[in-house]
C-alpha cells in the first residue's frame, strides 16, 4: 500500500464514515446491482433491435410486478418458492459446489407431500401439515444431499449429476402421478388425490400470500446466520476456499459437504411442499414450473448471501409475474423473460471479472498501487 | 403386410433408435471433446443445441433447403461458442457458471425467435436406406440412415486422427494439459481455447439442426430435454477420446430408444421410467467412472470439472 493510500485510509477511518471495510461492503452490493442494470440495458438494446419499446416494457414490468397491491400479492406468491429454491443453490455454493438441479428436489418434495396427504388423510390439520413438511424436506435432503455425497465419496461432478437427477426426478414424478399415486378422478391432468381441507395451507392474514413466503424469508435469514455467524458456516467457507487447506486444518469437509447440500435440499423440498399444500392442492406436473432454474440466477445475483436473496427473489418474481401482461400488451412470446434473465445472468457473471480489479472509492482514498 | 417378428422387434427398434437418436450426441460430444481437450468446459452447449435446432429449422423453412438450415445452425453455434470463449478469457470468470448462463440465454433466445416456427413444416435432411437387402419392414426402418449420422462417424475418426497426428491437434492438447507449457512453446492459450470452443459450438449447432430437421423432425420447445448436457457427461465417460464418444453416443441413443421400443410392442407400464433410462445410464456411468483417489486418466490437466 502506498503512503498516500495509507494516509487516505487513516483519514477515512478518522471520519468514522468510510472505512476500507465499509467501502468494500458497499462495493460488494453495488457491483451486482450495476451488473443487474447492465443486463437490463442490454435487454433494452435487444428490444430496440426487434422494434419494441424498452420504456414500455419496463413500465409494464413495474406495473404488473410492483405497481399495485394486487401485483405485489402476485409477485410475493411467486417469490415464496424462489427464496427456497435459491437457498438450494446458495448453501452448497458456499462450499464451492455448483448445484443446479434444485428443480428435482422441488418436484419430488411436492410429490412426497402430496403422497402423505393422500395416504395418511386422517390426522389433525397441523399434524398433517407437519407430516407433509417433513416428507417434502426429507425427500429434498436425500435428493440433493445425495449429490453432495456422490461428490465427496466418488468425486462425481455435482453440476452434471444434479442436472441429470433433475431430469430423473421429473420422470419419476410423471410416473408416480400418472401411475401408482394417480387419483382416478383426475382426468385431464393426472394428479394425486386432492388434499383434505385441513391439510391446506392458507394465507398470511392481511397479506394475501400463503405462509410459504414467511417460511422462505425465515429460511433465508437462518441460512445467513448459519453461514456468517456460526462455526459451521465459517468451516464451510474455508472448505469453499480451499478443500485441501480445510482438510489439513482437520475440518470434516465431507460432513460439511453432505450437510450443506442436504440442507439446501430440505429448502427446495419445502418449496415443493408449499406449492402442493398452498397453491395446487395436489401433486401434479405443474410442480415442474422452473423455479429451480430461476433460483440459480437469484443465488448468483445475491452472491450466495441469504439476506441478499430476499430482494433478488422478489425482483425476479416481479419479472415473472409481469410475463403475462408483457405478452399481451407488447405481443411478445412467453420466453421474453427467459431472454432477460439470461442477459442479466451473463452480466452478473461478467462483473466477477471486475471484483478487486477496480475500486469504486478510489476517488475518496486516493490512488492505490 | 407387416411380418410378425415378435419380440425381436425390441432389439431391432433399439438398434434403429440408437442410429437415429445418437447423431446429435455424436456431434455435441465430439465438439465438447475438442473444447475440453483445450482445457475449457462448455455447459452452454445445451443452449447452443436448442438454438441450432431453432435456427436450422427457421432457415430451412425460409430457404427451402435443409442444408442451408444446417449451415445456419453451425454458424449460430459458432457465435455462441465465440461468446463463451470470449467471456471465459476474462480473469476470475467461472466457466461452469458461464455455461449455465449461456444455457438459459440460448434456450431463451431459441424459444423467443422460434415461436412462429412451431407450426410451419420445413424440409427434412436426406437419409439413405441401407436396409434394402431385407424384406422385413422393421429392418428397413431401423437401417434408414441419415447422412449426418455417417458424417458424424467420419467426424469422430477425423477428430481422433487430428489429435494424434496434426500440429493443430497437438497445440490443442498442450493448451489443455498445461497452460504454462503451452506458453513456453509460444502458444496463445486463450486463442486456442477460443477457437476450440467456437468449433465445439458449431458442431453442437449441427447436432441441434439434426433434431429439428430429421429426428424428431419438427421444432418445438421440448426438443432437447438435456441432450446437450448429457453429451458433456458422455465426454467424461468417453475419456476425452472422439472415437469413444461415437460408441458412447450409440449407447446413449440405444438407451433413449428403450422406452419407445417397448411401447411399440405394447409395454406401456412405467413409460416414464423407461424415458428416464438415458439419464439413469449417464449418471450410473458417471458414478462408475469418477473417483476421488486416482486422477482421472487422460483428463486434460487444465479442466476445471475434474479438479
Amino acid at each position: 500500500m502506498s503512503v498516500q493510500a495509507e494516509m487516505a485510509t487513516v483519514i477515512a477511518d478518522k471520519s468514522g464514515f468510510f472505512t476500507e471495510a465499509m467501502a468494500r461492503k458497499v462495493q460488494a452490493i453495488l457491483l451486482p446491482l450495476a451488473a443487474l442494470v447492465a443486463g437490463m440495458i442490454a435487454f433494452a438494446v435487444f428490444l430496440l433491435l426487434i422494434g419494441k419499446s424498452p420504456l414500455e416494457f419496463y413500465q409494464l414490468v413495474y406495473k404488473a410486478g410492483f405497481g399495485t397491491a394486487f401485483s405485489w400479492t402476485n409477485t410475493l406468491a411467486r417469490a415464496a418458492p424462489l427464496l427456497l429454491a435459491a437457498l438450494c443453490v446458495a448453501l452448497p455454493a458456499r462450499l464451492g459446489l455448483v448445484v443446479i438441479g434444485g428443480e428435482g428436489a422441488i418436484v419430488l418434495g411436492g410429490v412426497a407431500a402430496g403422497a402423505v396427504g393422500m395416504l395418511v388423510p386422517g390426522l389433525p390439520g397441523p399434524l398433517g401439515i407437519l407430516a407433509m413438511a417433513i416428507a417434502g424436506g426429507l425427500t429434498g435432503a436425500i435428493w440433493i444431499g445425495g449429490i453432495g455425497a456422490l461428490r465427496h465419496y466418488r468425486g462425481v461432478n455435482e453440476t452434471i449429476s444434479s442436472l441429470l437427477l433433475a431430469y430423473i426426478a421429473i420422470a419419476l414424478m410423471n410416473h408416480l402421478v400418472e401411475g401408482p399415486l394417480r387419483d382416478p378422478a383426475s382426468l385431464n391432468k393426472p394428479s394425486t388425490a386432492p388434499l383434505p381441507d385441513a391439510y391446506r395451507i392458507g394465507d398470511i392474514p392481511g397479506v394475501g400470500v400463503h405462509w410459504g413466503l414467511t417460511v422462505g424469508i425465515v429460511a433465508c435469514i437462518l441460512a445467513w446466520v448459519l453461514i456468517e455467524k456460526t462455526t459451521w458456516g465459517f468451516a464451510a467457507r474455508i472448505v469453499g476456499g480451499n478443500v485441501k487447506a480445510a482438510q489439513v486444518q482437520g475440518l470434516p469437509a465431507g460432513l460439511l459437504m453432505i450437510g450443506f447440500t442436504a440442507l439446501g435440499g430440505v429448502f427446495a423440498g419445502l418449496a415443493g411442499m408449499f406449492e402442493v399444500a398452498a397453491v395446487h392442492g395436489s401433486a401434479n406436473a405443474s410442480l415442474a414450473a422452473g423455479y429451480g432454474y430461476t433460483g440459480i440466477l437469484i443465488a448468483f445475483l445475491a452472491r450466495h448471501n441469504g439476506l441478499a436473496i430476499i430482494p433478488a427473489a422478489i425482483l425476479f418474481a416481479g419479472f415473472e409475474a409481469s410475463s403475462g401482461l408483457i405478452q399481451r400488451r407488447l405481443d411478445l412470446p412467453d420466453a421474453t423473460v427467459l431472454v432477460l434473465e439470461g442477459m442479466v445472468f451473463i452480466a452478473i457473471l461478467l462483473s466477477d471479472t471486475l471484483q478487486d480489479r477496480f475500486d469504486l472509492f478510489s476517488f475518496i482514498k486516493g490512488k492505490r498501487t | 403386410m407387416t411380418a410378425d417378428i415378435g419380440l425381436w422387434g425390441v432389439p431391432l427398434a433399439i438398434l434403429g433408435g440408437a442410429i437415429r437418436v445418437s447423431t446429435p450426441f455424436i456431434f455435441v460430444s465430439v465438439g465438447e471433446c475438442l473444447t475440453e481437450r483445450s482445457g475449457r468446459i462448455n455447459l452452454g452447449l445445451e443452449g447452443t443445441l436448442v438454438f441450432g435446432a431453432m435456427s436450422g429449422y427457421a432457415i430451412a423453412y425460409h430457404t427451402d433447403s435443409a442444408w442451408a438450415g444446417t449451415l445456419a445452425a453451425a454458424f449460430f453455434g459458432t457465435l455462441f461458442g465465440l461468446l463463451h470463449g470470449w467471456i471465459c478469457k476474462l480473469p476470475k470468470v467461472n466457466d461452469i457458471a458461464i455455461g449455465i448462463a449461456l444455457m438459459i440465454f440460448g434456450t431463451g433466445l431459441a424459444f423467443f425467435f422460434g415461436k412462429p416456427y412451431v407450426q410451419p413444416v420445413a424440409p427434412d435432411l436426406p437419409a439413405i436406406s441401407l436396409g434394402f437387402w431385407s424384406d422385413i419392414p422393421q429392418v428397413q426402418a431401423a437401417l434408414h440412415v441419415n447422412v449426418l449420422f455417417l458424417a458424424g462417424i467420419a467426424l469422430s475418426f477425423a477428430a481422433s486422427w487430428m489429435f494424434k497426428n496434426t500440429r493443430i491437434g497437438l497445440t490443442i492438447r498442450v493448451a489443455g494439459d498445461s497452460a504454462d507449457a503451452a506458453r513456453a512453446l509460444g502458444i496463445n492459450v486463450n486463442r486456442v481455447r477460443l477457437w476450440s470452443t467456437a468449433a465445439g459450438g458449431a458442431l453442437a449447432g449441427i447436432g441441434g439442426a439434426y433434431l429439428s430437421l430429421y429426428y424428431p423432425g419438427s421444432w418445438n420447445e421440448g426438443i432437447s430435454s438435456g441432450q446437450g448436457l448429457m453429451a458433456v457427461a458422455l465426454v467424461i465417460f468417453a475419456r476425452w477420446s472422439p472415437i469413444n464418444c461415437l460408441f458412447a453416443s450409440l449407447l446413449f441413443g440405444g438407451a433413449g430408444a428403450l422406452g419407445p421400443a417397448l411401447q411399440s410392442v405394447g409395454v406401456t407400464e412405467g413409460y416414464y421410467l423407461f424415458y428416464a433410462a438415458p439419464y439413469v445410464l449417464t449418471l450410473g456411468l458417471l458414478i462408475a467412472t469418477s473417483s476421488t483417489t486416482r486422477a482421472m486418466t487422460s483428463a486434460p490437466g487444465e479442466l476445471s470439472i475434474t479438479k
